[in-house]
């Protein structure tokens, strides 16, 4: 008799997608609504009502390059992680161009605004060292070290991994390239908010963020670049961000970011204690299932970040009979990419293509609680083994038709 | 999810037809696990008639939900009917198919001649050759 699922009333609903995206608490909406019903004006107008958005934007960018261990001008707000990664990266290809240095080092599961934008430079006569990250998603600085050259002219290395949440030795990374004197940008998207960051203190030369990945709005990041290095306009036009970054501030947004980034930096330590007791039970609930596996090191990764993948079945119809039981999250499976090939984070790990098929991550949250984490486990089993029944995939494995990828 | 349809919702939570048919007289299986979608067809044939249809797929909820249907289309059905199946109007019964999903459905017709393919091969029954799914020359699926 075969079990089959039926839409049910969603009683519970819980989101475990924060890696995705993350909702806006509720201090960041507030601080940001006076900024669209009241103090509303031009930061760039001379009278009171741009000034008084000046002033607002002022106190902003002081706020978040205090939690950042920087200096005021070397704050620049962007549109988002993406625009950050792009213009950090094509600034450090320019100037290393123009010393006749066309060698940029990175890795293989970084997110495809960097990689995409390294294509794009490769076009242009750039060379691309993507370094191996090998089973556990970890690069080290002995890797960045040995593959510098004479002509290198930046290492962008991400802080933690979208997808399986590694978290990288970016502060040893940093002082290698300080060393040999080589630009250092990592993507912090994933990081800010939930691991303590300080970019003097790591070496950092410049770094993406972006807000709605720590309960702040959408649309909204920063780009620190340290003083010295002269950013290369990605959007051209007035004078705003001291002319690096043509248009009209978003002061509601900016004001929203800068109010999230506080709390969350407020509540680092104890948003990842709680964190990482719900990760862990998550983990070792679902390692339970038969044949999966842990994509990422267990230790080195962020505090709400679990991705497994599941052998003999496909992602895409596991996340629509979780979402069927209320569940939100995501997969590295082709199919949700809307590729043909799945997550290139999960083959840079070295999976197979058909293992890759199968993953799921979830993203927690501080407001994820330990009874959601019990019936997630509960749900995936489930779905796991009702999705393996009708597998033959499945079927040809467990009858020893093929061999287990996955012991 | 306004992604399917409520018929392909509908025949993914609850797929018609889901098992094996022991000492099948054809079985077809198409697709490969590199790109994320395997079916794979059972069928009991009787006097040429489709007497029972059982799936198995390894892939999203437009395969599952492609196979579901096709394979209620064919049963009961006389093996020259179920030899005229498209994907077109697998995809049309489910009320429309996303555009980079409608090679679930052809998947899912592939799989069914396959297996009748099958079949006429166990039994030496001859049969036109341009009917069946080329698979070295079709390119659907992803290369190996």
């Amino acid at each position: 008799m075969f079990k089959f699922f039926r839409k049910e009333v969603i009683i519970l609903k819980i989101y475990a997608d924060n890696a995705a995206t993350t909702k806006m608490s509720r201090a960041a909406i507030d601080a940001m609504l006076p900024y669209m019903s009241k103090i509303y004006g031009n930061p760039s107008s001379l009278h009171s009502d741009g000034q008084a958005a000046a002033e607002a934007l002022y106190s902003a960018r002081e706020r978040i390059s205090q939690i950042l261990g920087c200096s005021l001008k070397e704050v620049t707000f962007t549109s988002g992680g993406s625009e950050s990664d792009n213009q950090a990266i094509i600034t450090a290809a320019k100037l290393g161009e123009a010393k006749g240095k066309k060698h940029i080092i990175s890795t293989a599961f970084e997110h495809h605004a960097v990689l995409h934008t390294l294509e794009a430079l490769e076009k242009q006569g750039f060379e691309i060292t993507l370094l191996d990250v090998g089973e556990y998603g970890l690069v080290t600085a002995e890797q960045v070290k040995n593959a510098l050259r004479e002509d290198t002219c930046l290492v962008t290395v991400m802080y933690a991994n979208n997808e399986i949440g590694t978290i990288q030795p970016i502060k040893e990374i940093g002082a290698v390239c300080r060393e040999a004197g080589v630009l250092f940008h990592t993507d912090a998207v994933q990081a800010v908010g939930h691991l303590r960051i300080n970019v003097a203190e790591q070496n950092i030369d410049m770094l993406s963020l972006s807000a709605h990945k720590f309960h702040g709005p959408k649309g909204i990041g920063v780009l620190f670049a340290r003083k010295g290095i002269a950013l290369r306009n990605v959007i051209y036009g007035g004078a705003q961000e001291r002319g690096k970054r043509a248009g009209t501030e978003n002061i509601p947004a900016i004001i929203g970011m800068a109010k999230a980034l506080e709390n969350a930096a407020a509540n680092i330590e104890a948003n990842s204690v709680k964190l990482t007791k719900m990760r862990n039970r998550l983990i070792n609930g679902l390692s339970e299932i038969p044949h999966s596996i842990l994509n990422g090191d267990k230790e080195k990764r962020l505090p709400g970040n679990v991705n497994f993948c599941f052998e003999g079945i496909e992602g895409e119809s596991l996340l629509l009979l979780l979402d069927d039981k209320g569940i939100s999250a995501s997969s590295g499976s082709a199919c949700t990419s809307g590729a043909l090939d799945p997550s290139h984070v999960l083959l840079a790990l070295g999976r197979p293509h058909e293992i890759a098929h199968g993953s799921l991550r979830l993203s927690l949250s501080e407001e994820n609680t330990e009874e959601e984490i019990e019936y997630i486990i509960e749900s995936v089993k489930e779905v796991v083994e009702y999705l393996r029944n009708m597998s033959p995939v499945w079927r040809d494995l467990v009858s020893g038709k093929k061999e287990f990828v996955i012991k | 999810m306004a992604l399917y349809s409520e018929k392909v919702m509908d025949h993914f939570r609850d797929p018609r037809n889901v098992g094996v048919i022991e000492n099948a007289d054809g079985i077809g299986e198409v697709g490969n696990a590199k790109c994320g979608d395997i079916m794979k067809i059972y069928l009991k044939i009787e006097n040429d008639i489709i007497e029972d249809v059982k799936f198995e797929t390894f892939g999203c909820g437009s395969a599952i939900a492609s196979s579901s249907m096709a394979t209620e289309m064919i049963k009961g059905k006389p093996l020259s009917e179920a030899l005229t199946l498209t994907n077109k109007a697998v995809a049309e019964a489910l009320d429309g198919l996303p555009a980079h999903k409608m090679h679930c459905s052809v998947l899912a017709e592939e799989a069914i001649k396959s297996a009748i393919k099958d079949y006429y091969d166990k039994n030496n029954i001859e049969y036109n050759h341009k009917l069946f799914p080329d698979c070295e020359s079709c390119g659907h699926c992803c290369d190996g």
